[in-house]
């Protein structure tokens, strides 16, 4: 059940250069699927639009979750000033996250995060109870979330200049370790997920990937985010699906990016 | 107290509706708000056929409101009849559908196939900004304005209510125009045509290059046009464009709406519309009206 409420801001500290980690108090936490995300509302009435964020990590025994996000405008800048106490609207757990029951059937799944698509591998990471492999690309050795990712598979890092682990972005670190998998699941900006759909293709594995779209309602009713489905979508009728609502994990193969 | 509103012979339980396309068919948002509580869901804009809509992005926010191009991707009027109106005769509140199309025969086609159907009214989408063909076409030359009111008139089964632009020199004209081609209502704004410029990368942020400015931002455009509107013509209008609030619906009402519709603030906070209701009864209470009806137009100098 989607609701709207007021969370408290339990904690939030910068964590690399513009990208800050917030734990919220909130019941949604109880809900969370690993790879959904929740709207953030700014409080500053010119930034009317929720910030959809995915969820980084839910703590459901003490009500908490946690979203990383990267400043990037008004609304994040504002989220950003929040402290401890703070009260902050939320709407969730929105999206259908990554499909889990359909993850069980595989015995080991490569989990790839770029960038500020690494935030939501982390409760997916948790979750899943196979062999995992996670590799996770960033820009630089200014890195984030490592320190929790390790503790749930085998960690690979790239970075864009090199300067930890293997230079390049993920499928660079994924060869030059030799890592095997028979699923994927992915988070990232569109040329790795791309890419991604592309090596899937040619090993003949499934891939989830985690769309992003500018977004407006979050809950499927303006239409703004859609993206191209290879096939007709049974609720639109056309070769649209909604990121928000029938995403944002869509099987690589469905989707036309 | 009396919060009953007629429009064209249909009566409204209170004058709270949602503006095309920002509601779906109600589905979505029934998970928030009771539809039984609003005076009617218009529906997103329907065509003959399927409608893809534009490339993404599609959305973007301005200060104080939004842009959209959307393009009126839709599913086309056989599956909205077989899907969209059974899910909304559940609910004890009007249907209003918003009818689009590329000709005047698209149009047509859909009003007809409407017409054995449960809906209350049916209002026509000639302002839309985000379509190469039809739409706004027909909103932006009074004499094109009338001619399809004409030919909607004369095939339409439930009364008609022509949704107009702002993106006009004198919103009186087409209004006019529109009341002598025997639309039974009006309403408006629709959204303003705005543009942004990513500056960084030197591009449009939108696909579409242009999209319709709704939100808060337009809320004195808006009020303005109703009020001009209702010195004009004598049918009723449906008054839209930045409602947030209460105060804000009742301000179009004093303007000279009977009715009102919440648009891009649905996604602000998904429970407006009937946050709206109950804000207009403590409005009554707090003034002593007794009927919704006094304040519709009451605004003087």
């Amino acid at each position: 059940m989607k609701k709207k409420e007021i969370a408290i801001v339990h904690e939030q500290n910068r964590i690399a250069r513009d990208i800050y980690e917030m734990w919220l108090t909130t019941d949604l936490a109880k809900e969370a699927k690993p790879g959904q995300f929740v709207n953030v509302y700014p409080k500053d009435k010119s930034t009317l639009l929720p910030r959809p964020i995915s969820i980084c990590e839910v703590d459901k025994a003490r009500n908490r979750m946690r979203i990383v996000y990267r400043l990037n405008g008004k609304g994040t800048r504002e989220f950003s000033a929040y402290r401890a106490g703070d009260p902050v609207s939320v709407m969730g757990c929105l999206g259908n996250g990554y499909p889990m029951d359909e993850l069980s059937k595989y015995r080991n799944i490569c989990l790839m995060g770029g960038g500020i698509g690494i935030p939501p591998m982390l409760q997916l990471a948790k979750e899943l109870t196979c062999e995992k492999t996670l590799v996770m690309g960033y820009r630089n050795d200014d890195l984030f979330l490592n320190q929790d990712l390790w503790k749930y598979g085998t960690l690979y890092i790239a970075t864009e200049d090199g300067s930890i682990g293997t230079k390049g972005n993920v499928l660079d670190a994924v060869r030059e370790k030799a890592v095997t998998m028979d699923a994927i699941c992915a988070c990232g900006p569109m040329p790795m997920l791309r890419a991604i759909k592309q090596y899937a293709g040619e090993h003949h594995i499934p891939a989830y990937i985690s769309l992003e779209e500018r977004m407006a309602c979050g809950v499927g009713a303006c239409l703004g985010c859609v993206c191209k489905t290879t096939e007709v979508d049974p609720h639109s009728h056309v070769k649209n699906a909604r990121v928000c609502t029938n995403g944002p994990v869509f099987l690589a193969d469905d989707v036309d990016i | 107290m009396n919060t009953t509103v007629s429009i064209a012979g249909v009566e409204f339980q209170n004058p709270v509706m949602t503006a095309s396309g920002t509601f779906g068919s109600g589905m979505e948002y029934s998970q928030f708000v009771d539809l039984n509580r609003l005076g009617a869901v218009v529906t997103k804009g329907v065509a003959n056929v399927p409608w893809p809509g534009n490339p993404t992005p599609r959305v973007a926010e301005v200060y104080g409101g939004m842009l959209n191009a959307i393009g009126l991707q839709n599913p086309g009027i056989d599956v909205f009849i077989e899907r969209d109106i059974p899910f909304l005769k559940k609910y004890d509140t009007k249907i209003i559908v918003n009818v689009c199309g590329k000709s005047v025969a698209d149009y047509v086609e859909v009003v007809e196939k409407l017409g054995d159907q449960p809906v209350d009214m049916l209002e026509i989408n000639v302002s839309c900004p985000n379509v190469k063909e039809g739409a706004i076409a027909f909103g932006q030359k009074a004499d094109a304005l009338e001619n399809i009111t004409k030919e909607i008139k004369a095939k339409a089964k439930q009364p008609v209510i022509m949704k107009l632009s702002p993106n006009v020199t004198d919103i009186t004209e087409m209004a006019r125009a529109a009341e002598s081609a025997g639309a039974d209502a009006l309403s408006l704004i629709n959204t303003i045509t705005g543009m942004k410029i990513d500056i960084g990368r030197r591009r449009f942020v939108l696909a579409n290059k242009t999209g319709g400015l709704s939100g808060p931002a337009i809320k004195p455009v808006a009020v303005r046009m109703v009020y001009q509107t209702a010195q004009a013509v004598k049918i009723p209008i449906i008054g839209m464009g930045g409602i947030a609030d209460a105060s804000d619906a009742i301000e179009f009402i004093l303007a000279g709406a009977t009715a009102i519709s919440v648009g891009a603030m649905n996604f602000v906070n998904p429970y407006t519309t009937v946050e709206i209701v109950e804000g207009i009864e403590a409005y009554m209470n707090q003034y002593g009206v007794q009927d919704i009806r006094e304040l519709i137009g009451a605004v003087h100098e």
